[in-house]
């Protein structure tokens, strides 16, 4: 189904939704635009892609895991799964990309064990995605199977049109929200917005084939010169990691507040040397290399091969754009796929 | 197992054993006492022991499935929680998410001669199998355990040395590293004293687990002494949070040492990328 929302219209929306449940979206703040829980009063920008992820409406950076009490001088605690709250949370204005990364989360935390705290955030997120008009030299999502007018972890495709945008439904809870008063006919806007689709799909730079990744990636891993090479500009600063719409690792850690405390599940940087550091002081992944080669295998070889040929990368290239050192990704699985010829 | 993976059992402590000065054995019995009823795991399988407060960490169950009075775990003070753990007394509550991991392949073992080579703490996960085939003796083929630590006082599970020296349906050889006053028992490093022994490859299985410099060489020394690769069992160490597969730390490759393993034959270990 379509229908049109004017630009003047968007902070309407933005208002109202607001009301009933969580709202992300794309805040300019100062020069950077970044996703924020929307206020009433904050400003939406949609004319280029936040510089974080969307990734806050289905794994927070931080939550409580289980609540931990004691009462008085008793020596048996209460412990409580603290669950999010059940409420709709709607993504208002991510692009395709921040729609799909999500998607990779599905088989690890929906599949052998049942996330109970993913699963709740995942079913009550509602994805309003832009269509992307001009990518950016960083994007490269068709080459990791998306596209500028993706629909894949979508519901509502918003597609510029002139004065607003033609809002698409692709899921039953996506035309829900359509019915919206401030939503009009979109009439022959929808010609326009098919348009503006295919002009968006012709703009892609070309893709990348990275179908031979997984094996040509696994094949250069006891290549110790191949990846030192590759990270030797890296600082571990773990931007990418804090950047990228499917980083899913994490941490767990207790937060005692007296008689109180709360285990709190937090996003974690498999770039830091004590990621992976052991009790003894022994550290599988001592160097850069080794953590460097470990988190882009992870997502161009071992996912892939766990996950039927998934890529777990959405080609939003945050991380590039962000590496302050101007590390590639696509380089790296690009030299391990041409290595040897 | 709980629905929710990350929620553990409540649980008391009802015995904690001073084994080194630096490792302490704690005897744990699950507050639901049904759930302790109907409380199954495999000899190898890992347990995460909370503090609540302070944090949670990987330790293998270390008792055997045949003798479920409680589930045992022996840690060594390294860190925040388990210098929290150390100071808990029997009485103390503390959180369990257990059982974890595969477990030793004893279906594969049975009528095998088993030859057990730990190195200090990493006696504690060759403990639950020893006590397993003790109690199972006639489903297994000679039983040698070898057991070093660095001194003797780095010796873990002394009240029970005596009765497995004195068994005669095992031979239990005990080394340490150097000369030490008042010492009976053999010196030297492990993988010399098993090149020593020299036990039989035929019809047998190698189970191993110790420090990394120590399993290196005792790899060697069991290669020399003929031992194919399927037939080294080592158990490993990782840094885990979930122990469940999901946080992303404890991977090999494709392989999650928390679910895959941490079981694994020298075989499977070589057919994984090498990030030991």
């Amino acid at each position: 189904m379509d229908r049109f929302l004017a630009a003047s219209q968007l902070t309407a929306l933005a208002d109202d939704l607001a009301q009933t449940g969580p709202v992300l979206a794309p805040i300019a703040e100062g020069g950077s635009v970044v996703f924020r829980w929307y206020r009433p009063g904050m400003r939406i920008e949609l004319s280029r892609m936040a510089s974080t992820s969307p990734k806050a409406a289905t794994f927070p950076q931080t939550e409580p895991l289980l609540a931990v009490r004691r009462e008085g001088e008793a020596k048996t605690p209460t412990v409580e799964a603290t669950l999010p709250p059940r409420s709709r949370t709607v993504v208002l204005g991510c692009r395709p990309c921040g729609a799909r990364g999500k998607e990779i989360f599905g088989p690890v935390f929906l599949g052998g064990v049942h996330d109970p705290y993913f699963a709740r955030r995942r079913e009550d997120a509602l994805f309003m995605a832009v269509v992307c008009t001009r990518p950016e030299t960083t994007c490269f999502c068709t080459s990791v199977g998306g596209g500028p007018a993706d629909t894949v972890g979508v519901d509502v495709l918003l597609i510029p049109v002139e004065g607003g945008f033609v809002a698409r439904s692709v899921t039953a809870a996506g035309e829900k929200v359509l019915a919206h008063a401030l939503f009009a006919e979109a009439g022959a806007r929808s010609a326009e917005a098919d348009a503006v689709i295919a002009k968006a799909n012709a703009a892609m730079p070309p893709q990348d084939d990275f179908r031979t990744a997984p094996e040509k990636l696994l094949a250069r891993f006891d290549d110790k010169d191949f990846w030192e090479r590759q990270s030797a500009k890296c600082i571990s600063c773990g931007a990418c990691t804090y950047m990228c719409p499917t980083c899913y690792c994490f941490n767990i850690t207790d937060d005692d507040l007296g008689l109180e405390s709360r285990r709190i599940r937090t996003w974690d940087n498999c770039m830091s040397y004590l990621f992976t550091l052991e009790g003894s002081g022994h550290n599988p992944r001592p160097t850069k290399a080794h953590r460097l080669k470990n988190r882009v295998s992870h997502k161009f070889s071992y996912y892939p091969t766990i996950h039927s040929g998934t890529i777990a990368c959405c080609g939003c290239g945050r991380c590039i754009k962000h590496c302050p050192v101007g590390v590639d990704i696509r380089a790296i699985v690009r030299a391990a796929q041409e290595y040897g010829g | 197992m709980n629905q929710n993976p990350y929620l553990p059992e409540l649980a008391t402590l009802v015995e904690v054993i001073e084994e080194t000065p630096n490792i302490k054995t704690f005897r744990v019995v699950l507050d639901d006492e049904e759930k302790m009823r109907n409380f199954t795991f495999r000899p190898g399988q890992v347990g995460q022991l909370s503090v609540f407060g302070v944090g949670e960490s990987t330790f293998v169950i270390n008792s055997s499935p045949t003798r479920m009075d409680y589930l045992q775990f022996s840690v060594m003070r390294v860190g925040e929680v388990t210098t929290r753990l150390h100071q808990l007394q029997a009485g103390d509550k503390v959180g369990v998410r257990a059982p974890l991991g595969n477990g030793f392949p004893v279906e594969d073992m049975r009528g095998k001669n088993i030859v057990f080579i730990g190195g200090g703490i990493g006696m504690a996960p060759l403990r639950t199998l020893f006590l397993y085939m003790l109690d199972n003796r006639a489903d297994f083929g000679d039983i040698t355990l070898l057991y070093g630590a660095r001194t003797p006082v780095d010796m873990t599970y002394k009240a029970e040395l005596p009765e497995w020296l004195g068994r005669s349906d095992v031979r239990t050889v005990l080394t340490v590293d150097a000369e030490y006053p008042g010492w009976e028992h053999r010196v030297g490093l492990i993988p010399n004293v098993l090149l020593d022994l020299a036990p039989s490859p035929e019809n047998a299985v190698a189970v191993t687990c110790g420090p990394p410099i120590m399993i290196k060489f005792t790899l060697q020394a069991l290669k020399k002494l003929g031992f194919e690769d399927d037939q080294i069992i080592t158990t490993l160490e990782k840094r885990m949070k979930c122990g469940v597969g999901l946080c992303g730390r404890c991977n090999i490759g494709t392989k999650y040492v928390c679910v895959d393993g941490p079981v694994f034959t020298y075989a499977q270990l070589k057919a994984l990328p090498s990030e030991l």
